[in-house]
């Protein structure tokens, strides 16, 4: 079925604003009849965000049409955020990895005159985690948007109840620079009805990277409504359930391809909505304790020798929240003193925002993480991890995602605790 | 010859042989090396993916379920397709999912390459066809094994 297009973007498909802003508006068009789109709607959120962060050398064709947008003067209509930089000088690195890293990216500084170029909203907007107030790219309810990266769509989505599909890379910033998306799947009531019903029965609270997983490979891509959680992490969405739920979306949507899950008594359409966003015939699946652990104990060790000491740890994929950073350096201090050690036992990074950074910078609790050997850094331990090198490495993390697209090992959040002040795998 | 009707999401016809994943298909896991080694011949470099692993996915019919795996999937396949490393064309037993669909409407608005797409043509389509069959692609979506 053919869309139904106003004047104004039927004027930029038929070439009237160029032909660079027609094909921009093709894409859109042939993309949204591909998923029966009836119509576009316009992109009312105020900043978009961009999975393509990182100045990969061999992405040249990206960076090719970047630079026809520029010459053309078709930009984002809206400022952007965009994921982590790919490099920190920061975090630890061989010779070899250093040298290797800067062949392998060597067009961020390019890349980043680009985006700069296009609409970057700053030169610290590169998170994963934009949403965070102290980044600022958090949309309201109901606010459609043309983002990529999963972790943050699943995020924006559940917990702020704003409307965005799945994007590609590059698809997002089409949406951006025309002002509109195709109206179709999670921007629709129906495309955001539960097709399958969860059943948290746990005997305590779930670790969230490992009831995402459970979850996003059940559901892959369908939305699950959410019962039994909220039992433990509360009804109010405040700083705890927030970074729960950022945690546990990332896990659901890089295990599986969750966009939007709704959790009973909790996110915002749950609570208005209730048990009528589930819909007819929906299916179930029921998590205990012994599913938790057969999940976490399916996930392979990718590791070429499996018993290695582990040379470096990631806490923070999706980036850390501010509150996130002071109770891991609350619970590191316990652990390195119950453990009679002053220093963690191996090389460990802290991923967060620039701006969540700012402020943790500000409070006592900096110096403590820092006199513990941790490095806070804004990287993206994903970038950093994919590349035959650093791939080779024993690498641990809490992160799932980081599981999932690296050989980096996961363990629960008192399992890296237990690991970084005894250094025993 | 055994016959299946799909949906052309990009139109076009080509003759290939099939390379069959029957499993869910990760776009940047799958190209990650061949872009990086500047692989024309394409081989998948996706440890997890045990039916496609080191075959060449140049210019082969590349027959799947659907795509899974990072969101930047969509802009793997635009940057393979614009340096001459694609598929002759991707074959979809379920509805084409969203990554997927905007690479490969990139690849077809946005570079010179032919790469048609059809998707939809059901679970029987994936348990026929076999790697290395010789498959025929027709602009309406119909796709004939021989």
């Amino acid at each position: 079925m053919a869309m139904i297009l106003t004047p104004e973007q039927q004027s930029m498909l038929s070439g009237d604003k160029g032909e660079t802003m027609a094909k921009v508006m093709k894409t859109l068009v042939m993309y949204g009849e591909t998923f029966g789109a009836e119509k576009m709607v316009p992109v009312s959120a105020g900043y978009g965000h961009l999975v393509t962060s990182f100045g990969l050398s061999v992405m040249k064709p990206v960076y090719a049409l970047m630079e026809q947008f520029i010459e053309s003067g078709v930009l984002s209509g809206q400022k952007f955020t965009a994921d982590p930089r790919p490099l920190d000088k920061k975090v630890p690195k061989n010779l070899l990895q250093d040298l290797f890293f800067h062949v392998m990216y060597s067009k961020q500084e390019e890349y980043e005159k680009q985006l700069q170029a296009l609409g970057l909203l700053s030169e610290d907007s590169f998170t994963c985690a934009c949403y965070l107030d102290q980044v600022g790219n958090t949309p309201r309810k109901g606010d459609v948007l043309s983002w990529a990266e999963s972790s943050a769509v699943v995020y924006a989505n559940s917990v702020l109840g704003a409307r965005c599909n799945r994007n590609s890379g590059i698809l997002e910033l089409f949406g951006s620079i025309a002002g509109c998306v195709p109206y179709f799947g999670l921007l629709t009531d129906e495309g955001r009805k539960a097709t399958w019903v969860v059943d948290v029965r746990t005997t305590k609270k779930p670790e969230a990277q490992i009831l995402g997983s459970a979850i996003g490979m059940k559901v892959m891509e369908d939305v699950p409504f959410i019962r039994g959680l909220s039992n433990y992490i509360g009804t109010k969405l405040d700083d705890d359930a927030t970074a729960y739920l950022k945690d546990f979306g990332a896990a659901t949507a890089s295990n599986g391809a969750v966009g939007l899950y709704h959790i009973e008594h909790l996110t915002p359409e749950a609570v208005e909505l209730g048990e009528s966003l589930i819909a007819p015939n929906a299916k179930t699946y029921i998590i205990d304790d012994a599913e938790l652990e057969r999940v976490k104990t399916s996930y392979p060790v990718m590791w070429k020798d499996p018993d290695a000491q582990a040379k470096l740890c990631f806490v923070g994929c999706p980036h850390l929240s501010l509150k996130q950073l002071h109770d891991w350096t609350a619970a590191l201090s316990q652990a390195l003193a119950q453990a009679g050690r002053a220093k963690v036992a191996m090389p460990t990074v802290f991923t967060s925002p620039v701006a969540v950074q700012r402020e943790f910078e500000k409070t006592s609790d900096y110096q403590t993480l820092k006199d513990m050997g941790v490095v806070v850094s804004y990287i993206c331990p994903l970038m950093y991890m994919n590349n035959p090198l650093c791939g080779k490495m024993p690498v641990v993390t809490n992160s799932n995602k980081l599981r999932t697209y690296t050989t980096a090992r996961y363990h629960t959040d008192a399992e890296i605790l237990e690991l970084l002040s005894k250094g025993v795998n | 010859m055994p016959t299946f009707q799909g949906r052309a999401v990009v139109p076009g016809s080509v003759k290939a042989q099939a390379l069959v994943s029957r499993q869910g298909f990760n776009t940047l896991a799958s190209f990650q090396k061949a872009l990086m080694f500047k692989d024309k011949s394409a081989k998948c470099s996706d440890q997890n993916n045990p039916d496609i692993y080191e075959k060449p996915m140049h210019g082969a019919a590349l027959c799947l379920p659907q795509t899974i795996g990072s969101t930047t999937g969509g802009m793997v396949l635009y940057c393979a397709a614009a340096l001459g490393q694609q598929p002759a064309c991707l074959l979809f037993s379920k509805p084409i999912d969203s990554l997927a669909a905007a690479g490969a409407i990139l690849a077809d608005v946005w570079t010179d390459v032919s790469m048609p797409v059809v998707d939809n043509l059901g679970e029987e389509f994936l348990a026929y066809v076999s790697t290395g069959a010789s498959v025929e692609v027709k602009p309406d979506g119909t796709v004939v094994i021989e």
